[in-house]
C-alpha cells in the first residue's frame, strides 16, 4: 500500500469535525472499538484501520463528502457489506471509509417494467426476497448472496453459479445513480435499455470503487424459472468430467448452472453436509437446467446421455426440490468444508478457455508436488472460472510464502492459456501486482487515463487494482512529433 | 476531398494513427460505411478504411467464443456461426433498407460501435453484453488490448462496455472477441390480433413477466407478436401457456411457424415496417416498456400523420414522422418528458442532422464526464470528430 501522508494524520481531528458537520450523531465513528469492525473484508488476512468512518444517510452526504474529500485531498474508501475477496474495500490508513450500509431500502418495485429500484446497501438476496411473493427474482447469485450488497456487486461486476445462462452483474442492471469526486451526482440509464452516449455505467461495473460511489441501482427483475433439476454426473477421470462440460455446450445446451468439483473437494463435503456424492469420483459435475418442466426432462435426458458417453459411472438425476437442494448443499459448503481440513486456505478466482481446463487442472497438480501444498479445485465449469484452493497454516510463515507463490503461479498459468487473473472476485489488493502478467503498461496506461476522468487526484479508493500508480499529469501528456514521423508504407487512396 | 489511409494489419493501423496525430489528421474511421448515414455528419481529413484488416482470427464452437478482426463483414460471420447452429444472440440489425442503402452490407464491429441489437434485447442483451474483448490504437498512437477471451473476466475496467456504442469515438479496434449462443432449434410466434397500443404493451409486459421464457415481444400494425424459441417440445409448451395467460386479453389468437416467424422478426429487426416511407425521418426511442403508448401519444396529438412500431415489449419505439426542417426534435424529445429514456434520430437528411443532436442530449456533468472520458483515449479528438454530438 502506499506510505501514509504524515499531513493527513495530523489533520486527523479536524476532518473528524468536518465530518461530523455533514453527517450528524453516530454516523461518524472515530473510536478504535468502534472502527474495529471495518478493519478487514473477507481477504481477512490483510487488516488496516481506516483514519475515520463514516456512515451517511442521504446522498446529500455523500456528495458532500466527497466534495470535501476533493477540496481538501483526503482519500476515500467506500465500502458495501464488506465480502470483497480481493481486498476491494480494505481501509487504508489515510482514508476515510465510507460505510453505505445506511442506504438499505427497496425504493420501487415495478413488475410490467420487470425492475426494482434499490439502495446500494440492499442485499443481494434481499432483492430476491422482496420480489419471490410475485414469483421473480433477480438473477446474479454470488455465493456471499445473503451478505453482500447490490452496490458491492455493482463494483465488483460479482457473479455466481448461474451466469452462465443468466450474466454477471452488468447484464442485469438497468440504471445506477452515482456520486463523482466533485460531489456532483449522475444519473445513468433508468428504466430503459441501452443509453446512448458512452457506457459509463457498464464501466462503471466492475470498477472496484475506483470511479464513483453508487447511490441508486436498479436491477432487472426476472421471472422464476417454473422448474430447477440438478443431475449429479461423477466421472473416473477429471478430464473425462471436463470433456463432458464441453460436449453439453458444443450440442447446445447452456444449463443454469455447470459445476465441477475434484475428488478432494467431493471427500471433503460430503464428509460436511452428506449430499450422497459418489467417493469414487475423480471428477463430479452438478449440472443444473432450468425452464418449462417439459423443457427440463427434455435437456435433463441429453444431459445424461451425453455424460454416458463420455464415461459417466454415475448419474443422478434429482427427483424432487428437496434432492436438488441437497445436490448444490455439498458444492455450496465446500469452501467452508475444505476448511475443517486445514487451518487455511488460499482461494484463487482465475478464468480459463473451457477447452484449456484438463491441461490447467493437471499442471495445478505438479506446481502442487513443486510448492509441497496441497490444492482442491471447485469451479464454475460451464464458464471456465476457477477457485483452486490452496491448502496452508498462515503461522507458518514458509508455508504462507510458499501459498502466495503457488496461487501466483496458477493465476500466470492461467493467463499463459488464454485466460485472465479474475473471473468474479475482483483485483482488488490481492491480485495487484499481477496486473502486469495480463497487461501491458500501455493497457494499464489507459486504464489509469479513465480513472483520471473521473478521480485526477486518485483519492478513491486508492492502493487497489493498479500496481504501480501514475499521476495524472504524467499520464495526460502528449509528446507530439510534428512532421517527424513520415507516412509509413500503406496504401492510400 | 479527403484521402483515404487503408492498413493491412494492426501494426500498419497503429502507424497510420500515430501519422495522423503528429500531422493533425482527423480520421473518418469505417468499415465498410454502412452506417455513414447515421450519426452527426462529419467533415475528416482522412478516410481510414478498416475493410482490409479481416478475417477470422479463432472459432471455437464450444467455447462460445469467436475471434475476428475488424473489418470482416458481418454476412461472413453470420454465415461461420451459422454452420455450427450457433449465432450472435443480440441478433445485430441489419439498417440498411431503412438507411437508403443494400441489405447484406456492415461489419460486425460497426454494429458493436453503434451497440445495435435487435428484438432479442429484451431477452439476450445488446452487442456490449457480448463483446468480451478487444485490441486497437488509442488516439495517442498506442496500441492497447482490454478484456479477454473468456466468459468470465473482471480483471481491470471493463472497456469493452465503453467501447460499444461509442461509434468509433474513443479507439480504433483491430480485432475482437465475441461471445455466441446456441442457434433455437424452432421459433414459433404467438400473434395477437386487433389489440390497442395500452392493451398490447400490457399484454407484451405480462408475456415477458410469465415463466414462458419470451424472446421478443413487438407490436407491428394491430399484430401483437410473441416470440417462443427453442427444442419442440418447449416451444410447444410455451405457446399453450402464453394462450393461457393471455385469454383475457380478448384478442383473436394465431401462430407463425419458424420459417414464417423468421421472416417476421427479421423485418421487425430491420425496421422493414418503416423502411418504405421514402423521405420520412426516422427516430429510435428508448423507454420504460409501460411508458411507450403515452409517448407515442404524445407524439401524434402533434403530428397525427406519425407512424410507429414497438419492439422491446413496448421500450423500443420506431416512429416515422414527416420530413421537416429540424425532424420534430423537440416535439419527440418533449414527449419523453420525464418519462425517462431517450430518442436517437435514426434517418434524416444531412442538412438536418447537422441542426438538430442526432444523440439525447445529456446533463452538464454528464456530458463533462462523458467529454473527459473521450479525451482519456482520445485526446486530440481524431476520431470520427462530433459523430456523436
Amino acid at each position: 500500500m502506499p506510505p501514509l501522508d504524515p499531513a493527513i494524520l495530523a489533520r486527523r481531528s479536524e476532518i473528524v469535525a468536518a465530518l461530523r458537520a455533514i453527517v450528524p450523531g453516530e454516523g461518524v465513528i472515530d473510536d478504535l472499538d468502534g472502527m474495529r469492525p471495518y478493519e478487514c473484508d473477507a481477504l481477512s488476512a490483510y487488516r488496516q484501520m481506516p483514519l475515520v468512518v463514516v456512515l451517511p444517510e442521504t446522498v446529500a452526504q455523500v456528495s458532500a463528502i466527497l466534495r470535501y474529500c476533493q477540496d481538501n485531498k483526503v482519500k476515500v474508501v467506500p465500502r458495501g457489506a464488506g465480502t470483497s475477496l480481493s481486498g476491494g474495500s480494505m481501509p487504508v490508513g489515510d482514508a476515510i471509509l465510507l460505510g453505505l450500509g445506511k442506504f438499505n431500502r427497496v425504493l420501487e418495485i415495478d413488475y410490467p417494467n420487470r425492475s426494482a429500484r434499490v439502495q446500494p446497501g440492499v442485499t443481494n438476496l434481499g432483492i430476491s426476497k422482496a420480489v419471490e411473493h410475485e414469483g421473480f427474482y433477480y438473477a446474479p447469485d454470488p455465493s456471499s448472496q445473503i451478505a453482500c450488497s447490490i452496490g458491492g456487486n455493482v463494483a465488483e461486476n460479482s457473479g455466481g453459479v448461474h451466469c452462465l445462462k443468466y450474466g454477471l452483474t452488468t447484464n442485469n442492471l438497468l440504471g445506477i445513480e452515482m456520486v463523482l469526486m466533485t460531489g456532483e451526482v449522475v444519473r445513468l440509464g433508468g428504466k430503459h435499455l441501452d443509453s446512448e452516449g458512452y457506457d459509463l455505467m457498464g464501466l462503471m461495473t466492475g470498477s472496484e470503487g475506483l470511479l464513483g460511489v453508487v447511490t441508486e441501482v436498479t436491477v432487472r427483475l426476472l421471472r422464476k424459472p417454473s422448474t430447477a433439476r440438478a443431475v449429479l454426473l461423477g466421472f473416473p477421470t477429471e478430464s473425462g468430467a471436463a470433456d463432458c462440460v464441453a460436449a453439453v455446450i458444443a450440442s447446445g445446451i447452456i444449463p443454469g448452472g455447470m459445476e465441477m468439483m475434484d475428488k478432494d473437494a467431493v471427500k471433503c463435503a460430503e464428509a460436511y453436509v452428506g449430499a450422497g456424492y459418489p467417493m469414487d469420483a475423480e471428477g463430479l459435475l452438478i449440472v443444473e437446467l432450468d425452464g418449462p418442466s417439459i423443457e427440463v426432462d427434455y435437456l435433463v435426458d441429453r444431459v445424461a446421455e451425453i455424460a454416458r458417453e463420455r464415461g459417466a459411472t454415475t448419474v443422478r438425476v434429482s427427483r424432487d426440490e428437496q434432492e436438488r437442494v441437497l445436490f448444490w448443499a455439498g458444492r455450496k459448503a465446500a469452501f467452508p468444508a475444505v476448511g475443517q481440513i486445514t487451518p487455511d486456505y488460499m482461494c484463487l478466482d482465475g478464468s480459463v478457455p473451457r477447452g484449456r481446463l484438463v491441461e490447467v487442472l493437471a499442471e495445478m497438480r505438479q506446481m502442487s508436488k513443486k510448492h509441497g501444498l496441497r490444492v482442491v479445485n471447485v469451479f464454475h465449469a460451464g464458464d471456465g472460472n476457477l477457485h483452486p484452493l490452496i491448502l496452508f497454516d498462515a503461522n507458518d510463515p514458509d508455508e504462507l510464502r510458499r501459498a502466495e507463490e503457488f496461487g501466483a503461479d496458477i493465476l500466470r498459468l492461467c493467463v499463459r492459456v488464454g485466460g485472465v487473473l479474475t473471473g468474479e472476485h475482483g483485483v482488488g489488493i490481492e491480485k495487484r501486482d499481477l496486473m502486469g502478467e495480463q497487461f501491458t503498461e500501455i493497457d494499464l496506461d489507459q486504464q489509469m487515463r479513465v480513472k483520471c476522468a473521473f478521480d485526477p487526484d486518485h483519492l478513491l479508493n486508492p492502493g487497489k487494482v493498479f500496481p504501480k500508480l501514475r499521476r495524472c499529469a504524467e499520464l495526460g501528456r502528449l509528446v507530439v512529433h510534428q512532421n517527424k514521423i513520415p507516412f509509413p508504407d500503406i496504401p492510400r487512396f | 476531398m479527403a484521402g483515404t489511409i487503408k492498413p493491412r494489419d494492426a501494426k500498419e493501423l497503429r502507424q497510420a494513427v500515430e501519422w495522423a496525430l503528429n500531422e493533425s489528421q482527423t480520421l473518418d474511421v469505417r468499415g465498410q460505411g454502412s452506417k455513414l448515414a447515421l450519426g452527426k455528419p462529419m467533415m475528416c481529413d482522412q478516410v481510414l478504411d478498416l475493410s482490409s484488416i479481416s478475417g477470422i482470427v479463432d472459432y471455437a464452437p464450444e467455447e462460445l467464443v469467436v475471434t475476428l478482426r475488424a473489418g470482416t463483414p458481418m454476412r461472413e460471420v453470420e454465415a461461420l456461426l451459422a454452420q455450427r447452429n450457433q449465432m450472435l444472440a443480440f441478433e445485430p440489425p441489419d439498417l440498411g433498407p431503412l438507411l437508403d442503402q443494400e441489405a447484406g452490407q456492415g461489419t460486425l464491429v460497426g454494429a458493436v460501435m453503434g451497440n445495435l441489437a435487435g428484438p432479442r434485447r429484451v431477452s439476450a442483451g445488446a452487442a456490449r453484453d457480448h463483446l468480451l474483448g478487444f485490441s486497437g490504437v488509442n488516439g495517442r498512437g498506442e496500441a492497447f488490448k482490454s478484456g479477454g477471451k473468456v466468459m468470465k473476466n473482471v480483471t481491470g475496467y471493463d472497456l469493452s462496455k465503453l467501447l460499444a456504442g461509442s461509434w468509433g469515438t474513443l479507439a480504433v479496434l483491430d480485432e475482437v472477441s465475441v461471445k455466441v449462443l446456441p442457434a433455437p432449434d424452432q421459433t414459433r410466434t404467438l400473434l395477437l390480433l386487433g389489440l390497442p397500443d395500452e392493451a398490447a404493451v400490457k399484454a407484451m409486459c405480462a408475456a415477458m413477466g410469465s415463466p414462458h421464457d419470451v424472446s421478443g415481444a413487438a407490436h407491428v400494425d394491430g399484430r401483437t407478436a410473441l416470440r417462443l424459441e427453442g427444442v419442440a417440445p418447449s416451444v410447444e409448451a410455451r405457446l399453450k401457456g402464453l394462450r393461457h395467460l393471455l385469454a383475457d386479453a380478448g384478442a383473436t389468437m394465431e401462430e407463425l411457424g419458424t420459417l414464417e416467424s423468421r421472416t417476421f422478426w427479421r423485418d421487425v429487426r430491420d425496421v422493414a415496417p418503416l423502411a418504405g416511407t421514402q423521405d420520412a425521418i426516422i427516430w429510435k426511442i428508448s423507454c420504460p416498456p409501460t411508458k411507450g403508448p403515452g409517448i407515442v401519444a404524445g407524439i401524434k396529438a402533434q403530428r397525427p400523420s406519425a407512424k410507429a412500431f414497438y419492439d422491446w415489449s413496448g421500450g423500443l419505439i420506431w416512429l416515422a414522422l414527416p420530413a421537416s426542417a429540424d425532424a420534430d426534435h423537440s416535439i419527440v424529445r418533449g414527449a419523453l418528458g420525464s418519462m425517462g429514456g431517450h430518442a436517437t434520430l435514426i434517418r434524416a437528411a444531412a442538412n438536418v442532422r447537422a441542426g438538430v443532436s442526432v444523440f439525447h442530449p445529456q446533463p452538464t456533468a454528464l456530458a463533462a464526464l462523458a467529454s473527459r472520458v473521450k479525451e482519456s483515449f482520445d485526446p486530440k479528438g481524431l476520431f470520427n470528430p462530433g459523430r456523436m454530438g
